[in-house]
């Protein structure tokens, strides 16, 4: 019910939204809750296993009960809490966890059942038979037990991601925390304030308080317009710092626009990643809950919610309220009702010395065990003494004391400390450096307390920082939090919730222990209690609370479990915001992607670069068509592939040689001018790490190709190379892959195509064989390299980037007019294995130069990265997995890269296992298979007839061995 | 004899624009790769200034186009420069996709994005950094109050529009939030 003249909601503009498909009407500043309040709507949601009707227990993300799908489409977001979530105009929302409608929930049935549902049920009751959990039970309790609803697709709604830096943190925007803020930006210091609620002003907003003579809201107000003032504060508004990490970063989310209709540019929400020099948590308490019997109805909540609905939002949630309190700050709860206009049928206090400070009944010395109502309270039961006794109560404010929301001093591993003075577990000193705790999150409860410690707690962490302390005036304020006893639980016959998220009861946990689960981690695990989304923010003392009572321990043995990031809920798309679709990693194009994807060709991802598969002509209908028409038009005429993305280092100074013939097993330093060279690179641990040629430039410069894949580890080994292990070679690189676009033009026509885009026409003898030199191509400066990946007389021709499309599309075009084209990577890996030429699919990290058949690359005559380790007679051994050809024998044609061999008549078992094949293609130029692979002792073998079994794809296939190199062995066409 | 036709880097995908922010392409005649040999570097830095009027950049500085860009690494940007004794000199014209980002909230829009502290004391103008942007690799400039120069492989250019424009839109979307 809205109350008159109360709350701070704007109530000059209504907003109409949906519940369960009913519109209802709040005013802006509402959130669902307070809406749905004002409306009168007490029943919001389901219990997670029993099914319980379940009303709004909380004002603040802590909220257990109150949890609803937002959103309509794929843009629903489940498990939202209905306190944070603030109305705009069209929110859609629905209560969760029902079949049917929410007042009868089918499921409700559950709760009969309850008894055999308790702590560990899962583990006992479902045990037999053995087959019906997976096909029975799991899919039934999966089904009746849980929250919210997924969707399949990804949210059309994104949110983003951002870095933030400050000299001081303020992790909260009540009192203390606006104090710190003021007394580090005045002092000069850029400071963060994080508050997660929509306003700054905490609890000063919610308890009707004055400060300085007015009432406090004035003075957050005026607060935050002096910090605006200094131009020094980011104020960060509906932002939850939900996780401490190393070096004081911290992670927050901040809801951008869960508050507003949906507008496509704007995030829904920002996952910051916040280092700051120092940080002040003024995350303030939330208050307990009491458990007695059925102490889960709604209209059951906690007293400082009351209060918060009733100064904040200006309504009440009862027209009849009692209290059941054990301190003195509730009574002041009963005092506000009053004096709004609110009748306060009791307040129950289990204290027998307390008085009354209002006109309302006060039962001093009782406690409250039992209600009555079924969608909703309608009455209390009240025990005093031997007495009991019935208060008509519409709503029922519970206050069990205050937990300081200590989370973030325990994320990165330190234990809170009990307190017995407050009842409460307090920040451990120091439990992350450069965290200063302030006002209730450190069990300081009163206001002029934690106004002080804000200014006590900054000049702190101003003095970390160097910088000179400016304190601002202290204001006036109230300096009583009032006295204060523990009850955790009350002792009476019935079920009373501990965990009212996960419906686990003082009950589950006695049981738990009693079965022997009597740590507190075994305890949570055990009865699944601070499980829920709301982690237990309101159970998890009272549980071990409970738990210690049932064990004799006490609370500090006891102890608290493990507090973990995130202290709320992150919806996976925040955490992963930015990395949806194209955000996931960078688009590598090539400069002939255009030319290429223009012609039709499908593009195959090697690492982040983009290059195409084959490029289809008219007619062909399968990339096989394609793919053997590419082969046939290197091996006749000519053919045009970018090779852009291979690596391309640099390297340079009166060393270079010495760095060279130390990274590779053989020698570059003898290398001439205008030479290129092939070469192999191993890891320390003695297995091949790369290959590729390098090409002396001129004295003292070479450029180095790395392959595709290994582009950037190979610069990154040079690094490391050059700077830890030879620091005494004067040497300079740097990779220069996107500096040229390079081509590869193979084929028997090969010179004749490149003399007509070169100024200067080469011949056979002016560029033999692994020559290289500079060019001008069509006027522009370049590099020509006779190598080969083809086996073909074939050269690979630079120019700058820039020049690359024009280039590609010019050497295409005269390829074709010769009866050549461009090829893709399918054709290129078939020309390469008839050539027995290795990619990365052979030097997959676990073989050696020895497996490869290159033992003869790794010198005798000088030290090179991996020699020591190449030498173990393990990784010489005979009988290694070694690399060979291998061609079809018998009526099965097909091989198939990753399948396994074994001997002709063996079992193909793994322990027959005699190696596997690394790549297989279709080699048109012989008219079968081909494939290279490993087989133990494969150089020995050659002819033998063997067995290829791939137990996936269901082939076995009679395979010979041979040698891998099954076209021109003797490299005639290349040479020319 | 035909002619090739230079492509920019980014190819007509620049400029973009929202609200007062505006990301151009910058185009340099010349990108020069240099890193003096051992015991080189005093000499270098002066053949340097004397070329271009700018020392060999201290780390994470640039001024009049020369960028530090690792250890004992620079770029010149824009300026050709001959040979020099005693340098490493690399052509890296084609190689980099370079940008600027100019506008009030540049360095908002770049908070999105690059994991370093932007904040005057720490990134004022002459500042330099390599870094990421993204999951790309960067040279970020700041050279101008609400400038920053942004050069990442030109490989990457279309997934550089591609965040930057993002993260573009959304700040600017925020204007619509009231404080």
């Amino acid at each position: 019910m809205r109350l008159d003249g109360k709350g701070q909601v704007d109530r000059g503009t209504p907003v109409r939204f949906h519940f369960n498909g009913q519109g209802f009407s709040g005013f802006r500043g509402d959130t669902v809750a307070s809406a749905l309040m004002a409306n009168g709507v007490k029943l919001v949601g389901r219990s997670f296993k029993y099914h319980r009707p379940r009303g709004i227990m909380t004002a603040g993300s802590e909220e257990p009960n109150a949890l609803i799908q937002v959103g309509t489409g794929d843009a629903m977001l489940p498990n939202v809490r209905a306190t944070m979530q603030e109305i705009y105009p069209g929110l859609e929302t629905r209560s969760q966890n029902h079949v049917g409608p929410l007042n009868m929930d089918l499921l409700s049935v559950n709760d009969l059942f309850s008894p055999w549902l308790g702590a560990g049920f899962y583990y006992k009751t479902f045990m037999w038979p053995r087959a019906f959990w997976e096909k029975v039970y799991e899919p039934a309790i999966r089904r009746a037990a849980g929250l919210g609803r997924m969707t399949r697709k990804a949210s059309p709604e994104e949110s983003e991601r951002a870095f933030g830096f400050c000299d001081v943190l303020v992790i909260g925007g009540g009192p203390a925390g606006l104090m710190a803020a003021l007394t580090a930006a005045r002092s000069g210091a850029d400071v963060i304030l994080a508050e997660e609620g929509a306003a700054l002003g905490g609890r000063l907003l919610s308890d009707g308080e004055s400060i300085d003579g007015m009432p406090a809201e004035i003075w957050v107000a005026e607060t935050v317009a002096a910090l605006r003032e200094t131009g020094r504060v980011r104020i960060m508004t509906r932002t939850t710092v939900t996780g401490a990490y190393d070096g004081l970063t911290f992670g927050a989310v901040e809801r951008v626009s869960t508050h507003l209709p949906h507008d496509p540019d704007l995030p829904r929400e920002c996952f910051w990643r916040i280092r700051a020099s120092q940080a002040v948590l003024a995350a303030g308490a939330l208050e307990r809950p009491i458990a007695f019997p059925n102490n889960d109805r709604p209209g059951i909540m906690l007293a400082s919610a009351i209060r918060t609905y009733l100064n904040r939002y200006g309504v009440t949630p009862g027209e009849k309220v009692a209290i059941f309190a054990t301190n003195d700050d509730a009574h002041h709860t009963a005092v506000e009702l009053i004096e709004a206009g609110v009748e306060v049928s009791a307040v129950i206090d289990p204290r027998d010395d307390v008085q009354a400070i209002g006109d309302y009944p006060l039962h001093a010395g009782a406690e409250v065990i039992g209600s009555h109502g079924r969608q909703g309270l309608k009455s209390i039961e009240v025990r005093r003494g031997d007495e009991t006794f019935i208060v008509a109560a519409d709503c029922l404010g519970l206050s069990g004391g205050w937990n300081p929301t200590l989370h973030l001093t325990c994320h990165q591993g330190a234990r809170p400390v009990w307190n017995p003075t407050i009842h409460a577990f307090v920040p451990l000193e120091n439990a992350i450096e450069g965290l200063h705790p302030a006002g209730a999150c450190r069990g300081t409860f009163d206001t002029a307390g934690c106004l002080g410690e804000g200014v006590e707690v900054a000049a702190l962490a101003l003095r970390a920082l160097g910088k000179r302390i400016r304190k601002p005036d202290l204001p006036v304020a109230d300096d009583h939090s009032g006295a204060t006893s523990a009850l955790w639980a009350v002792e009476a016959k019935g079920r009373a919730w501990l965990d009212f998220a996960n419906d686990v009861t003082t009950k589950d946990v006695k049981q738990a222990a009693r079965e022997g689960f009597a740590s507190v981690e075994h305890m949570k695990r055990y009865t699944t209690q601070g499980m829920a989304p709301d982690q237990g923010k309101s159970s998890n003392i009272g549980a071990l609370a409970v738990l210690a009572d049932t064990t004799g321990r006490g609370i500090p043995d006891t102890g608290t479990t493990t507090y973990r990031p995130p202290y709320t809920p992150v919806a996976l798309g925040t955490w992963g915001a930015g990395a949806r679709g194209k955000g996931f990693a960078p688009q590598r194009f090539t400069t002939s992607h255009k030319a290429v994807t223009t012609r039709g060709a499908p593009m195959i991802e090697a690492g982040l670069w983009y290059r195409p598969s084959y490029l289809p002509q008219p007619g062909e209908t399968h990339w096989r068509q394609s793919c053997d028409r590419e082969v046939n038009m290197v091996r006749n005429a000519v053919g045009i592939v970018d090779v852009s993305t291979l690596g391309k280092i640099e390297i340079i100074g009166p060393d270079a040689g010495a760095f060279l013939d130390f990274l590779y097993t053989n020698t570059f330093s003898t290398l001439k001018p205008g030479r290129v060279r092939y070469g192999l690179m191993l890891r320390e641990d003695g297995h091949v790490m790369d290959d590729g040629t390098t090409a002396c430039l001129a004295p003292d410069h070479y450029v180095m190709t790395t392959t595709t894949a290994f582009a950037g580890p190979v610069m990154a080994h040079m690094d490391f190379v050059a700077q830890a292990l030879r620091p005494d070679l004067d040497v300079r690189f740097t990779s220069v892959t996107e500096q040229w676009a390079q081509f590869s033009v193979a084929g028997p026509l090969a010179l004749h195509l490149l003399n007509a885009v070169l100024d200067d026409p080469i011949s056979d003898e002016t560029f033999p064989f692994m020559q290289c030199g500079a060019v001008k191509v069509h006027g522009i400066d370049g590099r020509l390299f006779r190598i080969s990946f083809s086996g073909e007389h074939a050269y690979e021709v630079a120019v700058p980037a820039a020049y690359g499309d024009a280039l590609y599309r010019d050497l295409v075009a005269r390829a074709e007019s010769l009866g050549g084209g461009a090829y893709g990577m399918e054709a290129l890996n078939v020309l390469r294995l008839e050539k027995g030429f290795i990619t990365h699919a052979e030097i997959h990290g676990r073989v050696t130069a020895f497996d490869i058949g290159m033992q003869g690359m790794m010198s005798k005559k000088k030290d090179f990265i991996g020699k020591a380790a190449a030498t173990r007679p393990g990784l010489l051994d005979e009988n290694r997995e070694r690399l060979v050809g291998m061609k079809p024998v018998g009526p099965v044609k097909e091989l198939l890269a990753g399948a396994h061999l074994y001997e002709a008549d063996a079992e193909p078992s793994r322990v027959n296992d005699i190696g596997y094949i690394t790549s297989a293609g279709y080699s048109p130029t012989l008219g079968h298979v081909i494939a290279l692979g490993f087989v133990n002792n494969g150089p020995t073998r050659v002819g033998h007839h063997i067995k290829m079994v791939d137990g996936l794809r269901g082939v076995t296939t009679e395979v010979e061995i041979c040698d891998p190199v099954f076209f021109d062995p003797d490299g005639g066409r290349a040479r020319g | 004899m035909a002619r090739l036709t230079a492509r920019t880097a980014f190819d007509g995908l620049l400029p973009i624009t929202a609200g007062d922010l505006r990301l151009e392409e910058v185009t340099h005649d010349r990108i020069t790769w240099v890193s003096p040999l051992k015991g080189q570097m005093a000499k270098v830095s002066r053949a340097l200034d004397k070329a271009v009027g700018a020392d060999f950049p201290s780390p994470n500085t640039h001024a009049k186009g020369v960028v530090w860009f690792g250890p004992d690494q620079a770029l010149v940007l824009g300026k050709s420069v001959e040979p020099m004794n005693g340098a490493a000199m690399v052509d890296q014209t084609s190689a980099w996709a370079c940008c600027a980002l100019d506008g009030s909230e540049a360095a908002e829009v770049l908070a999105r994005l690059v994991p370093i502290d932007l904040r005057d004391k720490s990134f004022g103008v002459g500042a330099a950094a390599r870094t990421m942007l993204g999951h790309m690799n960067c040279v970020l400039m700041r050279t101008g109050k609400t400038r920053y120069e942004i050069m990442v492989f030109r490989s990457m250019a279309e997934t550089l529009v591609h965040e930057v424009e993002r993260a573009m839109k959304m700040t600017t979307a925020r204007h619509s939030l009231t404080p």
